[in-house]
């Protein structure tokens, strides 16, 4: 079931086009990935998700029904541009904000209390913003953004700015949400992130979506049967052996071993390379290459065919 | 509904507990009391003998003038016109000037002087004329009863008919001799003081609207908030509670500034006489008992005592109530028309450097009704005067100083200012609510008048 559906959401400033009928579908449950390079759109469709902007054409709905203004106590919203009041109390700021999500007095101390026990933060409860380092104020922020405990977690850029350790306990933080039952859509260009956490995704460029769908089976669409082998107790040309339809794209010899690049025919499957193979060389390993996500981010973006060149193809 | 009442209770308590609002708070009372209590202390304590001649065709106050340590008086016998011209040559400080009249009673003088004169002095003339007045009266009245005529008079009848009243009308002589009449003083400064009080309310509040919108648009809070509340919510709690905490500062001002002032007279009369200080409160509040209680009274306590008293009978002839009233309303709207444009101009640029081009169209008004404001005073029912009260832009500012002068029965004017003003308020936060919320969100674009009116088209 989708907890969120966007349908063909359009959105114009003056002359220029920031959305051009966008459509996605959020899976409850699911870490959604907006990806698309700066510049693209993904702030602006985040906001009209947030409700902080209106979209010119296209509908909303969130849990099945239109997108209502009190659905935004069921969203928590990170955003690229994130700050804090400087001259407030931490304490008394985290509770305004989590007044201003819903929340009553009572009942934002209680969560802020957890929260700040649990990214010891506890001490600094009566500080102020400014004598905080960026990495507690990026923790106060991340609290203030589930303080809720949202159906629905966006976060736009969520790791740009926290160093490595900060990182990690936000990751875990959103794993754990999303064990609770809580969806995330999270907006980067990070690519490794996505690789480690997003399950579905989506790409924007130039105010188009030109990709989505579950990560999987995009890299099953873009990957092209291309396999890398290592062996030893061979030297030569694997050409001189294989039949024409299987290409062999690269190979080199590091100490000994031997590694190639061959992509088989589509009908062809990798247990018949092996048995080309076999009479042949000893066999080391075996891997089929998988695009990464940031290759075929790269690909799309730049308008590559991927049925055509592969970044990892360089003819020898 | 709710959130709006959060972020009013946020920028409330957050200005109200800064440092600055505190020092304000002190300082502001201070610095107005001593406006009021030193040039008293001053006009009082100065050792300069003034000579205030006399022409008194009537003949009644001759020798009733007393001389003090500070006013000395001497009679002439020389008709108005030489006297005049000598006076200009001369180093006397006033030339007082009490006309024949025929039938009645003198009920009035003029008093010439070079320069502003001196509040104690011309209350001293005054209230020795009215006693005077009051003696003869009284004498006839016992003449009367003497005679029997008139039998059924109380003593009651002979307070009230023998009270007098005295104007003096003040002439300032500049060097060419030229005359001007001075203007009813108390309605001039209750008019330009509450009109620059709201010119400094405005742009004080207003400014603070504006660095308010700015402050959470470079600490990138503001995103945050916004994905809460709508930005018309906090654009408009902002307002609100800044608002409030100007009229928090301004009613600490009012009852500081009262009581200080309350206090340094009382005491700076008790140093000259002590022990008075409450009979000269007696005074002031009982005026036309004082003549009878304490005739021929002429130092200078007594003036101190009359000073009061003056200031006290010229704010009585004001409509207070009718002013306060008038004044609160256009205190806040006056705030309100101009808030919501600090707020989009705050929204529209990144620092507070940026908003100089932005300044004009709120600056511009209110110094050109500050500029007017002295054409007003002269014409208080002029055209000018009447249009600039009607235009949002000026009306707060200049109504208030036409307020203080009797405005006759034209209290249609009133309304369809107040009713200008509620319009052109919500005109105005409906278009300054379009460039916050499309503002808020735009960060390093040095923004254009075109590009602001465009942003009135975006749909948020």
């Amino acid at each position: 079931m989708d907890l969120f559906i966007a349908k063909n959401v359009t959105k114009r400033f003056d002359q220029h086009r920031a959305l051009d009928k966008v459509s996605i579908n959020v899976p409850e449950g699911s870490i959604f990935g907006l990806l698309g390079p700066n510049g693209a759109g993904k702030t602006t469709f985040i906001r009209i998700v947030n409700r902080i902007l209106a979209p010119d054409e296209g509908e909303l709905f969130f849990r099945g029904k239109p997108l209502s203004p009190a659905d935004i106590f069921d969203i928590g919203y990170l955003p690229e541009e994130r700050g804090l009041y400087k001259k407030m109390k931490i304490g008394e700021q985290a509770i305004y904000l989590a007044q201003l999500k819903g929340l009553s007095r009572h009942d934002a101390l209680k969560k802020l209390n957890y929260w700040f026990e649990k990214f010891e933060l506890k001490g600094w409860w009566n500080r102020k913003v400014e004598e905080l380092s960026k990495g507690m104020q990026q923790k106060v922020q991340f609290i203030v953004t589930v303080i809720h405990e949202p159906k629905m977690l966006i976060f736009d850029e969520p790791f740009s700015g926290f160093d490595p350790i900060n990182v990690n306990l936000l990751k875990e933080e959103i794993l754990e949400f999303r064990k609770r039952g809580a969806t995330i859509i999270f907006s980067t260009h990070n690519m490794a992130s996505v690789e480690e956490l997003c399950d579905h995704i989506a790409l924007i460029n130039n105010s188009r979506k030109i990709l989505d769908g579950n990560v999987w089976e995009i890299k099953k669409t873009y990957k092209t049967n291309t396999f890398e082998i290592q062996f030893t107790n061979f030297e030569g040309d694997t050409r001189s052996f294989l039949p024409s339809s299987f290409e062999v794209l690269e190979q080199k010899t590091i100490n000994e071993h031997f590694i190639t690049k061959i992509r088989i025919p589509a009908d062809a499957k990798p247990n018949d390379l092996i048995r080309e193979l076999l009479p042949h060389v000893m066999i080391q390993s075996i891997n089929e290459i998988i695009p990464s996500m940031n290759d075929i981010f790269i690909r799309t973006v730049t308008g590559q065919n991927p049925d055509t060149s592969t970044s990892s193809s360089e003819k020898v | 509904m709710n959130k709006i009442l959060l972020i009013i209770r946020r920028e409330y308590m957050t200005r109200v507990r800064k440092r600055s609002f505190i020092v304000m708070t002190i300082l502001g009372p201070l610095l107005m009391a001593a406006i009021v209590i030193v040039p008293v202390y001053i006009a009082t304590m100065t050792n300069e003998v003034k000579t205030v001649s006399v022409i008194d065709e009537t003949g009644f106050f001759f020798r009733k003038f007393k001389d003090s340590e500070s006013v000395k008086f001497h009679y002439l016998v020389s008709d108005i016109w030489s006297a005049k011209s000598s006076f200009t040559k001369s180093g006397d400080y006033a030339l007082l000037y009490i006309p024949k009249t025929e039938l009645t009673l003198p009920t009035s003088a003029i008093l010439y002087s070079k320069s502003q004169v001196n509040i104690n002095v011309k209350s001293y003339i005054k209230t020795v004329m009215s006693r005077r007045l009051e003696e003869l009266k009284l004498e006839a009245k016992i003449r009367d009863l003497k005679l029997g005529e008139d039998a059924k008079l109380t003593t009651d009848d002979i307070l009230r008919s023998i009270n007098a009243s005295v104007d003096i009308n003040t002439i300032k002589i500049g060097n060419e001799g030229k005359e001007e009449r001075s203007y009813p003083e108390v309605s001039m400064i209750l008019g330009m003081f509450s009109g620059i009080l709201i010119y400094f309310f405005i742009f004080l509040f207003g400014s603070q609207v504006m660095r308010g919108v700015i402050e959470e648009k470079t600490n990138r809070i503001i995103e945050v908030i916004v994905s809460s509340v709508k930005p018309f919510q906090l654009m408009m709690g902002k307002i609100a509670g800044i608002g409030m905490v100007g009229l928090t500062q301004f009613l600490l001002w009012v009852i500081l500034t009262g009581s200080i002032v309350t206090i340094g007279i009382s005491s700076f009369s008790l140093k000259m006489k002590p022990g008075t200080a409450t009979e000269q409160l007696m005074q002031a509040q009982t005026k036309n008992m004082t003549a009878l209680q304490l005739p021929n009274t002429a130092d200078s306590t007594k003036i101190t005592g009359e000073q009061t008293n003056e200031a006290l009978a010229a704010f009585e002839s004001i409509d207070f109530f009718f002013v306060i009233r008038y004044f609160i309303f256009y205190f806040i709207f006056g705030y309100l028309f101009y808030a919501a444009l600090f707020a989009a101009i705050g929204s529209a640029v990144d620092s507070e450097a940026d908003t100089q081009q932005f300044m004009l169209p709120i600056t511009l008004p209110l110094v050109f009704a500050i500029v007017m404001a002295q054409y007003v005073i002269q014409e208080p029912n002029g055209p000018w005067a009447f249009w600039l009260s009607m235009i949002p832009f000026t009306s707060p500012v200049i109504m208030m100083i036409r307020l203080s002068f009797n405005m006759g029965n034209d209290f249609w004017q009133i309304y369809l200012s107040m009713a200008l003003l509620i319009l052109g308020f919500l005109a105005n936060t409906w278009i300054a609510s379009k460039i916050y919320r499309t503002g808020i969100l735009m960060y390093g674009k040095k923004v254009s008048y075109r590009e602001l009116w465009k942003w009135l088209g975006y749909r948020n």
